[in-house]
């Protein structure tokens, strides 16, 4: 049987065209196919508390699509538990690249479940939005890692630089530090030992403890024996909530003039409510508070629609802490998304470490390992709380910002006098 | 005089924390010491029962007053669950403990869940008027926090000593312990022995939620914090010493007062078992055990 040379012209362009049909076909249906973000929100387990953070995802979701979405194409969410645990992780996050395909990451929520996530990510080449995760890129150096939280460049041991800076403005010399043995809590101490070695204020007492310790009273009475000028504390929750509390029950020596620092419960409604005016005079960090020196646009409605959202799913009414960052953290996607105009993970990279973002949490910056060219974590002082309920802390003046001096909004009251 | 102030005031939160903790350990004395059902869920239906004395104080209603109220529902709980475990584990001849270990572990779970599922998982606490104040005498400052939950726990365990060594039904709860076939051809139905001894341990378990959410708030898994710990108490204590359980959860409480005061807080959640392994290896039957 013999082929002519236009017989076989007509074979060789059908044969192609049925090779390439299905690589067309693809690609059109991918056209179509909603953009992908991926990730884990710790919903059971120790970190439940965080599980707050999938609103700000939702609201950011919800609010693109409603706006035609990114590049014509709807986005969706691809959210599993991570029960806290970090021996989780990898596996879900190599489901969420090789099963689900997503196209984006979020990161878990803090550094120790991220640590376990972050060589995958870097292998697998996908950009990856880093949840109040600190110093996660340090040692890894992953060029599409970039950070939702303002812990700034050299978080680690810089974070809550800004209460020692508040410590030198008061001329204090003569500080306490005290930690959950925690790698969160330690590194802050640690950096917080340094920079008072540097600045000659002297360490007193630099105690660590367990977050498992009951009785705090020990503690605070070694504290007093030592009259401290200024207590730097890096406390949990339940910690965070014993200690102040025993600040009336056994008391501070009248030398301490500044307290607080590092205690993570003061930034949750739950113990805010329940603490109430046992918070005034404690300067502590936070990360967003509703001073007027933080009108950014887009947070106030942000935290309306998070309201409602808190209310039917049972969690922190306020949502000060996380969730405005998880939504920064998809509009840090979608801002690179739509000026690169694809999702082409080293163009959005690229794109990100050369352009300023503007989110609800103000305009972003990144360095080459994705952090915030500048610290932007508030040391903001508890002022004029009543017990009468969470609503107070909704308004100004009732955290006021003391650090960064760009954010400043109130003078620091020392610290008796703010608790009298 | 700094030293006589650490010193005094150690010992006092000792004592107080010692007697929380006893309060936490007692359901388990039973369960684990009489029964010898290793209950890892007791520490999780404690914080159950802190829940629900949280409801109850959101409505004005003082969190041990509702927590003595509360121990008639937790009873018929700890009834209805025995009787599931009985049927579904003892009578087919599958009540090994690791299976029993499995079991329980899966209960805390599932009592967990519920409670992040219903609650939520903020910190959840109580009001009450004395939380920020202290009871001073002398040198000694105590938080009524600490003093209040800590007086309940000699008053539970004295009527519970009571009750086991003066009534009918208590001696048949120890006697459960040594010889059930014994006790059957005496006329007692073994099984409906230990299920009312069951049914005992969970009432204690919101006895001992109340004390913990006064001392300060509590989150759903708040309960494996105290897993370890309250074991290492009860096995101290000697298995199933009601006595017993508040004297070794006072050595630990203080030992741990000591040594935060002292040497370092890092090494106070170690020494309930330090404490445990010297003392097994000196009395392998706990410090008010007997020998079986």
């Amino acid at each position: 049987m013999s082929i002519s040379r236009r017989e076989l012209g007509k074979l060789a362009g059908g044969i192609s065209i049925a090779m390439a049909a299905p690589a067309i076909w693809t690609s059109a249906r991918a056209q179509n196919q909603p953009i992908k973000i991926g990730c884990t929100v710790s919903q059971t387990g120790a970190l439940a508390g965080t599980k707050n953070s999938q609103i700000g995802y939702e609201l950011w979701r919800d609010n693109l699509n409603a706006a035609g979405g990114l590049l014509g194409r709807k986005v969706e969410l691809v959210i599993y538990d991570d029960q806290s645990s970090p021996a989780q992780v990898p596996g879900i996050y190599s489901k969420l690249i090789d099963v689900d395909k997503v196209d984006f990451l979020f990161t878990p929520y803090g550094a120790n479940l991220t640590a376990t996530m972050m060589p995958l990510a870097k292998q697998r080449d996908k950009v990856a939005i880093g949840i109040l995760t600190l110093a996660s890129n340090d040692k890894v150096k992953y060029d599409k890692f970039f950070q939702a939280a303002p812990w700034g460049p050299n978080g680690a041991e810089d974070w809550a630089r800004g209460f020692f800076d508040l410590a030198q403005t008061q001329g204090v010399k003569k500080i306490a530090i005290a930690a959950a043995d925690t790698e969160f809590s330690k590194t802050a101490a640690a950096g917080g030992k340094r920079v008072c070695e540097q600045a000659g204020i002297e360490v007193v007492s630099y105690d660590i403890y367990p977050p498992t310790l009951n009785d705090f009273s020990a503690i605070l009475r070694n504290l007093r024996a030592k009259a401290p000028e200024a207590i730097f504390l890096c406390s949990y929750p339940p910690d965070s909530t014993a200690m102040v509390r025993g600040l009336t029950e056994i008391g501070l020596p009248a030398s301490v003039r500044l307290f607080g620092g590092g205690m993570v419960g003061p930034q949750y409604a739950s113990l805010m409510q329940t603490l109430g005016k046992n918070l005034n005079g404690i300067i502590n960090f936070h990360l967003y508070v509703p001073e007027p020196t933080l009108k950014f646009p887009g947070i106030e409605g942000f935290l309306a629609e998070y309201e409602k959202a808190a209310k039917a799913a049972n969690v922190d009414p306020l949502g000060f802490y996380i969730p405005p960052f998880c939504y920064a953290a998809g509009q840090i996607i979608s801002e690179a998304v739509k000026a690169t105009g694809s999702i082409d993970q080293k163009k959005v990279a690229d794109w990100l470490h050369a352009n300023p973002v503007e989110t609800i949490v103000g305009k972003i910056r990144f360095n080459e390992l994705g952090d915030w060219t500048e610290r932007r974590v508030l040391m903001a002082q508890f002022q004029g709380v009543d017990d009468s309920g969470l609503d107070q802390f909704r308004k100004a003046g009732k955290q006021v910002i003391l650090d960064p001096p760009a954010f400043k909004s109130g003078e620091l009251v020392p610290f008796a006098k703010a608790r009298s | 005089m700094v030293f006589l102030d650490l010193a005094l005031n150690a010992l006092a939160s000792g004592i107080a924390l010692g007697c929380i903790y006893a309060l936490v350990a007692l359901g388990l004395a039973i369960t684990f010491g009489l029964l010898h059902i290793p209950n890892v869920a007791h520490p999780a239906l404690v914080i159950a029962g802190a829940y629900a004395v949280v409801l109850a104080n959101m409505r004005g209603i003082d969190p041990i007053l509702a927590a003595l109220v509360l121990t008639l529902p937790f009873y018929a709980v700890g009834l209805a669950f025995y009787e599931f475990y009985a049927r579904a584990f003892e009578r087919r001849g599958r009540g090994n403990t690791l299976q029993s270990l499995t079991l329980f572990f899966g209960v805390s779970l599932i009592v967990e869940i519920a409670l992040v599922v219903a609650f939520g998982t903020d910190l959840r606490s109580v009001s009450v008027p004395y939380v920020g104040r202290s009871f001073e005498l002398g040198l000694i400052v105590l938080p009524y926090r600490f003093l209040v939950p800590a007086l309940l726990a000699p008053a539970v365990i004295l009527g519970l000593w009571l009750y086991m060594t003066r009534t009918h039904s208590g001696l048949a709860m120890r006697a459960v312990a040594h010889d059930e076939r014994a006790l059957s051809i005496s006329g007692h139905d073994p099984v409906a022995i230990k299920r009312h001894a069951f049914g005992l341990a969970t009432a204690l378990a919101v006895l001992a939620g109340a004390a913990l959410v006064i001392v300060g708030p509590v989150d759903p898994f708040a309960g494996r914090v105290h897993l370890g710990r309250v074991f290492a108490v009860v096995v101290l204590a000697g298995l199933g010493s009601i006595p017993g359980t508040l004297a070794a959860a006072i050595i630990i409480g203080v030992a741990e007062a000591f040594v935060t005061a002292f040497l370092s807080p890092s090494w106070a959640p170690g020494v309930a078992f330090a404490i445990l392994l010297g003392t097994l290896a000196l009395r392998p039957n706990g410090i008010f055990g007997t020998a079986r």
